[in-house]
């Protein structure tokens, strides 16, 4: 018996096809990972099972839920379908929930509208609900404000709302991509374990959540399923090239050549950064650190742990409260804006959004070529057109790219325009801020290729901020464990990976999901 | 001329128009034997005829309502893009500077700001009067007094949230100087707002002018403008309706195609919309 059948869906959008004649079926309770890069087709096939396309898709084929047809149904048709036997979870907690209404009037709002309970009873079920996904004194968070909570939290609650009517199927796309590693390992043996008889469909590009959490998977690539079957014999033997590369970007090679001992670029002595006027925030606590030349040093922590409040002291963009900076031999001023170009010049910033960090109103090239009109001005025209061609090659970027404005590029090309500027001057120190967080698995790979490919050609130093363990044991030399401001543990990556000493550390260690077969601990016991 | 191919069609229609009725601004009053400002006593509202050139007929005291409207086009025109242009410079130079330098140097140029806005508008220009003596002059600042205000605050606004983009850190971190960032990167990102804002502003320029001018405080007899020929129409509305129809119809064209040219350029000057 199958819950879910879709048969030769297609979504397309004007001239391009999202999800191209998509076949397959979900048994009931069964869970099942939908696997692939961004722009693969994973979301739209979620929105059109729910019915949700928007407005200027075609949607054709068939979707049948229970053998209700979805595809091509009246609105009126589908809509108490929704909630009541297929819910979704989307996956930023605090776009999906109304800022305006409270968490409990939200989730009992579910039961209200579909007429399944009487105001008490609905009332009394969301309490329970949230009592089930274990948020913390649930009698409170039912009175709270979505914006009062965690998105951890906020994530919890979503998960209540779209259980609360025991639906037949739950969407999951990408329920924990927005939440810290040690957050998202909650997350999802909570959705594995309360969701009882419903099904599951799991959208994620992250193999390692697969692993551990489904059944069965689906590969999608460009709107086509290229593979499917049980997770484990995938994991043992992809059959499609697209899939092992999938596999090889997940698992990521750790073989992080030493550095050679060089002096010291950057020593951070004591430093502490604080926010806010009356009620001081501590966002670092007098850290100290020194990164060695040729060296990469990662950074890790979750979200609030001081680490970007760090790299933007390191770099001047936020002035520390107390502490030194001993920047290549001289100790230097607190502001970006105070310090010598000489200095300025040596140390350079790649931030996580890549979009967000180039001009949208300049050209590619031009971007590149701003720090050597601003350091090197009486360059020649030529000269500097050559070293901003070398730049972006150097970062697998052919010079068709030069004469694109950045709205042009996907996040990934971004991101590399943005690593070549911060190069093109070669600096001694480069501070990458969850620089590669926000891209795909092959892109994050290549990109890692690259400035470990330039590391090595030039001795540059990298200082690391990830929250991404698999990422950072594949860089870095040594890794400094950031807790509330501070570091707990700072030690070479394959020791710290090997005998975590610091209790946080082993606690970050345990969430990591590894991509690998069988690491799905808890297999569903009923059933 | 492949500068005028590549620009798109709502600022090639829009923009044509108010070149073109520049033009017979221009032209028509010089190559017309009549006068703005000649009264004819024996010729009022006289209906639109070809003889005597009198195209658009004449007014309550038979001066040629072609060459009066013509003139009216020239001084909205010129009220209107000076005005505008005033506001411009002085409301984004000041507004970006407040925004990306912040702290004190901000504080001190808003409330600045909002002191200006405090003085009531109709006092002011009572005062300026009394001090310059009533000329076109007066007007332009009058105009552009009030409107570099708006412009300032919203150009500080979007400045702020500028300011705190990661490619304006980015900017800072290579090294380019403040002037360097404002120009380079503040300013070019400004462009939408203050296009779509100065669209606003060119109407509402005109519409204050005529308003001005009916109060006695504007432009004075025999100078004419749209608005000034539009409120003396109203007076023979039902016996003599030529004489609000040509200066309303113009007055009406000029203000849409303000407005459409702004949407246009705005589209135009947008990186992200070409293709």
């Amino acid at each position: 018996m199958t819950l879910l059948s879709v048969s030769s869906l297609s979504v397309r959008f004007r001239e391009t096809n999202a999800v191209d004649s998509l076949s397959f079926s979900v048994a009931p309770g069964e869970s099942v990972g939908l696997v692939g890069e961004s722009g693969s087709g994973k979301s739209q096939t979620a929105l059109a099972i729910m019915g949700l396309s928007p407005e200027n898709a075609t949607v054709s084929g068939s979707v049948k839920l229970s053998g209700t047809e979805i595809v091509g149904a009246d609105e009126s048709a589908v809509r108490p379908l929704r909630g009541t036997r297929m819910s979704m979870v989307f996956q930023d907690p605090a776009d999906a929930l109304n800022p305006h209404l409270r968490i409990g009037d939200q989730i009992a709002r579910i039961l209200l509208s579909h007429g399944l309970a009487d105001p008490a009873g609905a009332r009394r079920q969301a309490l329970e609900a949230l009592e089930r996904v274990r948020l913390p004194d649930p009698e409170r968070q039912f009175r709270a404000w979505p914006h009062q909570l965690s998105g951890g939290m906020r994530q919890r609650a979503m998960i209540a709302a779209a259980l609360i009517a025991k639906p037949d199927l739950l969407i999951a796309d990408e329920p924990t991509t927005a939440l810290d590693v040690t957050v998202q390992a909650q997350i999802l043996s909570l959705l594995s374990e309360i969701r009882e008889d419903t099904a599951l469909l799991l959208i994620t590009h992250d193999l390692g959540v697969v692993a551990n959490h489904c059944e069965r998977m689906l590969v999608l690539d460009g709107g086509r399923l290229i593979e499917e079957g049980p997770v484990r014999s995938i994991y043992a033997e992809p059959e499609h090239a697209r899939t092992r590369a999938l596999l090889a970007a997940a698992r990521m090679s750790d073989d992080v050549q030493p550095p050679s001992d060089g002096e010291t670029v950057i020593d951070i002595q004591g430093a502490s950064v604080e926010y806010g006027r009356r009620d001081r925030v501590k966002a670092v606590k007098g850290t100290d650190l020194a990164v060695k030349s040729g060296e990469t040093v990662a950074i890790v922590g979750e979200s609030g742990s001081g680490k970007t409040s760090l790299a933007a002291a390191m770099t001047g963009l936020v002035t520390p409260s107390a502490g030194r900076i001993v920047f290549l031999g001289e100790a230097v001023a607190a502001s970006v804006d105070d310090r010598p170009s000489s200095a300025r010049k040596e140390m350079q910033l790649v931030f996580q959004n890549p979009t967000g960090s180039l001009n949208p109103r300049m050209r590619v090239e031009d971007i590149v070529a701003e720090p050597l009109a601003v350091h090197e001005p009486g360059l020649d025209a030529a000269v500097r057109r050559e070293a901003v061609t070398a730049a972006l090659r150097q970062m697998d970027l052919d010079d068709s790219f030069a004469s694109r404005y950045p709205h042009e590029l996907s996040g990934g090309q971004a991101q590399r325009v943005a690593i070549a500027r911060a190069l093109v001057l070669k600096p001694k120190l480069l501070v990458c801020d969850e620089a590669v967080a926000a891209l795909d698995g092959t892109v994050r790979k290549r990109i890692l290729d690259s400035l470990r490919e330039v590391q090595q050609a030039t001795g540059l130093s990298i200082v690391f901020i990830s929250h991404d363990l698999g990422v950072v044991r594949a860089i870095s030399h040594r890794v400094a464990v950031m807790y509330q401001g501070q570091f707990v543990e700072i030690a070479d990556t394959a020791s710290l990976f090997e005998a975590p000493q610091h209790p946080y550390t082993r606690e970050l260690l345990g969430a990591i999901l590894l991509p690998e077969a069988g690491a799905r601990s808890s297999a569903r016991s009923s059933k | 001329m492949s500068v005028f191919r590549n620009l798109n069609r709502t600022v090639r229609v829009s923009g044509g128009i108010l070149l073109a009725v520049a033009m017979l601004a221009i032209v028509l009053p010089w190559i017309s034997p009549n006068d703005f400002a000649t009264v004819d006593l024996d010729n009022p509202l006289r209906a639109p005829t070809l003889q005597g050139m009198h195209w658009f007929g004449t007014d309550d005291v038979g001066r040629d309502q072609l060459v009066r409207t013509m003139h009216g086009i020239r001084v909205t025109l010129l009220v209107a893009i000076v005005a505008s242009l005033v506001s411009l410079v002085i409301g984004v130079a000041w507004g970006a500077v407040a925004g990306y330098v912040g702290g004190r140097v901000d504080a001190f140029m808003m409330r600045a700001v909002d002191g200006l806005y405090a003085i009531p508008f109709l006092f002011f220009v009572i005062l300026l009067m009394v001090v310059f003596d009533n000329s076109f002059l007066l007007i332009f600042i009058a105009i552009g007094a009030i409107n570099w205000l708006d412009m300032a605050r919203i150009v500080r606004g979007q400045t702020l949230s500028l300011r705190e983009r990661e490619f304006v850190k980015a900017a800072r971190l290579i090294g380019v100087s403040t002037p360097g960032i404002i120009a380079r990167h503040i300013a070019p990102n400004l462009i939408g707002v203050v296009v779509v804002y100065l669209t606003l502003t060119i109407p509402q320029a005109v519409l204050v002018e005529s308003f001005l001018s009916f109060l006695g405080l504007g432009i004075q007899e025999p100078d004419t403008s749209l608005g000034t020929l539009v409120d003396n129409g109203t007076d023979h509305l039902e016996t003599a309706s030529w004489v609000i129809l040509f200066p309303a119809v113009l007055l009406a064209t000029i203000l849409m195609s303000f407005n459409f040219l702004g949407d246009g350029l705005r589209d135009q000057l947008d990186v992200r919309e070409r293709r």
